[in-house]
């Protein structure tokens, strides 16, 4: 039986098991004279009853579903003979996979050893027997939940109350489940990253200027692996993002502040949106409006006045980038600009300053922490931006401030270390978490800044 | 007195520049809307300017003579021979027919203009119809892609054609006579991922991204709906009710991509789920697009005006029925609203998807949450990234189709938003 098909089950017993408590409960009201006399509403007894049926069981198929494949996993490398247990996990994970490529028949049996052949028997067996189990156990656990719900129906019984509280909790679940995300990713960033730094010393990946994971640079790196130094990551990093904010900064500020104190109604509500389909238009577009447009046209141009430019750049990725952010950053600025009190602008109208003196000497210096703010957010989101880089910033890790040159950046690297092929315990991949740790790290501290900074200034004239 | 004067001649000097630095000050405000705009226009400009040719298709119409020898094939009812027979030849010899002065030493390059897959449209044509055998029959192939960049780019420099000057001229003379055309591309709104450009279409992606946003919409719509109502209605004002909202607003400023870490490191190697599936990939978007509709959501439970639940309370509601009863449908277009935008963004997210698999090269379209897909955005990363430069067509074409579905999206959100709209 499929999850899917076993989840509809679940919720079919849960309604049944509402139907028959909601006339348990009007049955028992009947002899009382109605249901005016039952403490809650009959509604309520059905949905307790249902809730007490359902949740429970739900609970069960997830965790079954979530830790099936790794148990059976383990059985199944339990049971191969001694002699051809794996002895890494790199080794365990190919195993595993020619294991079930077997058993899922895209592997013909007669390629294989025999003890493999076996193994993949085992794992379908097992597979069925699971399934089995499974359906058995949520469908009883549905069942014996619901019955003991439907027993418990009184009339005394709150049952609203009691419903109540379990949906207050499941409300509680759902924003609760943002810690969760959060855990997540500290958890799955930090296990590997750690074992990385088993594999890699401290001082090379952070103090290191060559960045090159593939190959081996001398002979005493870690396992011929390759050099971890993030330095020519971050740089190129930073270079983009630079390049990105010298776009969107002049000209999302300028026209926030054009929209909000000199645009007529009509222009503003023209212009407003068709700034913020800026930002709904997907980055792999960008990206490929940079790699295939603003790149070649940027080294044609290069070219063209005798300056050598690379056909990838990090001026077309950072150009197309800032355009990106731009409507993000003129929306922050258009808040916050809003945000200064109309007296601020009276008060220096009254004396006399122009509408551009009013905007440089009052306006914008009231504004100005908020507008930090708002371009800290920016960096964040340029610094973890990701497709326009891989489609136009390129992969040499090069250590250099010329915009015309290829650069690499960190979410760059961790793209091309985690797609194609990859054994989960070598430097390589391992270093992607590393990186994604760092870069996790980085933009949660610009976010934090940012969104302190953001909000102590917007209440401050409210 | 003197001072007066020369004061109040200072100014009136000074007033000048003074103005002109204001319209100086107005003129860049211009300036910096009308680089924002030249930029998007740029980008819709040249992405359909790339792109509009990829909806054309380019065909030949052939007389093919279904001789059963040609083709080793006297049943076309029996499967193997199906799969033996000669599909190919009837086509060259069709096409020789059609090209004067023709000769065999030329077969090659006859051969070359014609699709690889034609002769399976011809084989599924024979299957459909086995009493076509020994007939002459006028059907439409479509032609090899090389052919296919001659006739949409001839003059065009971003393209190198690749046909010889011989068969430049063949296929001229084809066109003139009206048997090679260029019409509707069907074939790239029906088809899945294929390694020929001619042949590949964007269903396979299509069905991907729209299984992917089912599971993203199920389970990211009621779970940001309740932790909305639990923050904004039942959260008591302590330390950790804070640090929920302030996870809340990090999460929603958390690069893509680090979620697709989450995604690889969580669902796939810990709980062993599949890679390359739309529901680990509906997943990964749903903790992403959560934060999202949170805070759109809180935004609009805020909006409910405090009279409404005041008079519900009055009548003895509870808690629970206030917020079920009568804050919620109130507050549900704001939350529609909100969710629209956010999975517009999901919609068009490529990074996350990256890492967990769905960049696999993907033929057929997934007919399941657990089939192997791929996403629109992705299948146009794969494209763009492709070294042949008939699929940058297809590629810019695949874009529109995004972009068509996104703006309809906020056009959706903001028509909902000025039709549901309550001021209060």
């Amino acid at each position: 039986m499929q999850p899917a098909n076993l989840l509809l089950l679940t919720v079919v017993l849960a309604l049944i098991t509402y139907g028959f408590a909601y006339a348990r409960s009007r049955a028992l009201a009947m002899p009382l004279g109605g249901i005016r006399h039952l403490k809650s509403l009959p509604f309520y007894y059905g949905a307790r009853a249902a809730l007490w049926s359902g949740i429970p069981a739900l609970i069960v198929l997830a965790l079954w579903a979530a830790f099936e494949g790794k148990v059976i996993q383990t059985l199944v490398l339990g049971s191969l003979p001694p002699d051809s247990v794996p002895q890494g996990a790199g080794q365990a994970s190919l195993l595993l996979s020619k294991i079930s490529n077997v058993a899922s028949g895209a592997l013909p049996v007669g390629f294989v050893d025999q003890s493999i052949a076996d193994a993949a028997e085992r794992l379908k067996g097992l597979r069925e027997q699971s399934r089995m189990l499974m359906t058995a156990l949520v469908i009883s656990v549905a069942v014996l939940a619901g019955f003991l719900g439907w027993l418990r129906v009184r009339p005394k019984l709150n049952a609203r109350s009691q419903v109540e509280s379990i949906l207050k909790w499941l409300f509680f679940a759902c924003a609760a489940l943002a810690i969760l995300t959060t855990v997540g990713i500290i958890f799955s960033v930090a296990y590997e990253t750690v074992r990385f730094f088993g594999q890699v010393p401290f001082t090379e990946f952070f103090f290191g200027s060559q960045w090159s994971p593939q190959t081996a640079l001398r002979a005493d790196q870690v396992a011929a692996e390759g050099a971890f130094g993030m330095i020519p990551l971050f740089t190129g990093t930073l270079l983009i993002s630079a390049i990105a904010m010298i776009v969107a900064v002049p000209v999302g500020l300028m026209s926030a502040i054009y929209l909000s104190e000199y645009a007529s109604k009509r222009v503003r509500g023209t212009v407003k949106p068709l700034l913020e389909m800026l930002a709904g238009i997907p980055t792999v577009v960008y990206g490929f409006f940079a790699a295939l447009t603003v790149a070649p046209f940027i080294s044609d141009l290069a070219s063209s006045l005798g300056i050598d430019a690379a056909s990838q750049s990090a001026l077309a990725a950072g150009g197309v980038m800032g355009i990106m952010i731009i409507p993000f950053v003129s929306s922050l600025s258009d808040d916050v600009i809003n945000a200064v009190p109309q007296s601020l602008r009276d008060g220096s109208l009254a004396l006399g300053a122009t509408q551009s003196e009013t905007m440089k000497k009052v306006i914008f210096p009231a504004a100005l922490p908020g507008i930090m703010g708002g371009v800290l957010l920016a960096v964040s989101r340029a610094i973890g931006e990701t497709m326009i880089v891989v489609m136009a910033a390129g992969l040499a890790a090069n250590l250099t401030a010329n915009p015309l040159e290829a650069v690499t950046t960190v979410t760059v690297q961790i793209v091309t270390l985690l797609t194609g092929d990859q054994e989960f315990d070598s430097a390589k991949t391992l270093a992607a978490f590393a990186l994604g740790a760092m870069l996790f790290l980085a933009t949660l501290l610009l976010n934090i800044i940012a969104l302190r900074i953001v909000r102590k200034y917007r209440e401050q004239y409210d | 007195m003197t001072d007066h004067r020369s004061q109040a001649e200072l100014v009136r000097q000074s007033l000048k520049a003074r103005y002109r630095k204001e319209r100086r000050f107005r003129a860049y405000g211009i300036l910096a809307i009308a680089i924002a705009l030249a930029a998007l226009v740029t980008l819709f400009a040249d992405i359909i300017g790339k792109g509009y040719t990829g909806f054309a298709k380019t065909t030949v119409t052939l007389e093919v003579d279904l001789d059963g020898e040609v083709m080793y094939l006297d049943d076309p009812t029996d499967k193997r021979q199906l799969k033996m027979a000669d599909f190919v030849e009837p086509l060259i010899l069709a096409l020789m027919e059609e090209i004067p002065g023709a000769t065999e030493d030329d077969r090659d390059l006859i051969s070359e203009l014609i699709n690889p897959y034609a002769s399976v449209t011809l084989r599924d044509a024979l299957k459909d119809n086995p009493e076509w055998l020994g007939t002459t029959r006028t059907m439409t192939f479509l032609t090899h892609t090389d052919v296919d960049v001659y006739v949409k780019h001839a003059g065009d420099e971003g393209y190198s054609i690749k046909l010889n000057d011989q068969q430049q001229a063949w296929v001229d003379e084809l066109v003139e006579r009206g048997l090679v055309e260029t019409s509707f591309n069907d074939v790239f709104f029906s088809g899945g991922d294929s390694r020929d450009p001619s042949k590949a279409g964007i269903l396979g992606a299509v069905v991907g991204s729209l299984l992917t946003m089912f599971v993203t919409l199920v389970l990211s719509f009621p779970i940001g709906v309740a932790a909305a109502i639990y923050l904004e209605e039942f959260a008591p004002q302590n330390k950790f009710t804070d640090f929920i909202e302030v996870n809340i607003n990090n999460l929603a400023a958390v690069p893509s991509i680090i979620f697709g870490l989450l995604g690889l490191a969580v669902f796939i190697n810990l709980f062993g789920m599949p890679r390359s599936v739309p529901v680990v990939g509906g997943l990964v978007l749903t903790l992403m697009t959560l934060p999202t509709i949170i805070i759109s959501s809180r935004a609009a439970i805020k909006s409910v005006p405090p009279s409404i639940r005041e008079a519900a309370e009055g009548i003895g509601a509870s808690k629970m029925q206030v917020v079920l009863h009568h804050v919620l449908p109130l507050a549900m277009p704001g939350m529609l609203t909100g969710s629209i935008i956010g999975m517009a963004q999901a919609l068009g997210e490529t990074a996350p998807l990256l890492l967990i698999g769905m960049v696999a090269f993907i033929v057929d379209v997934p007919d399941g949450f657990f089939d192997s897909a791929t996403v629109l955005p992705v299948q146009v990363f794969l494209w763009a990234g492709s070294p042949e430069l008939a699929f940058i067509e297809r590629a810019s074409a695949a874009i529109m189709v995004l972009l068509a579905f996104l703006i309809s999206m906020n056009a959706l959100a903001i028509w909902l938003r000025k039709r549901l709209e309550r001021r209060w």
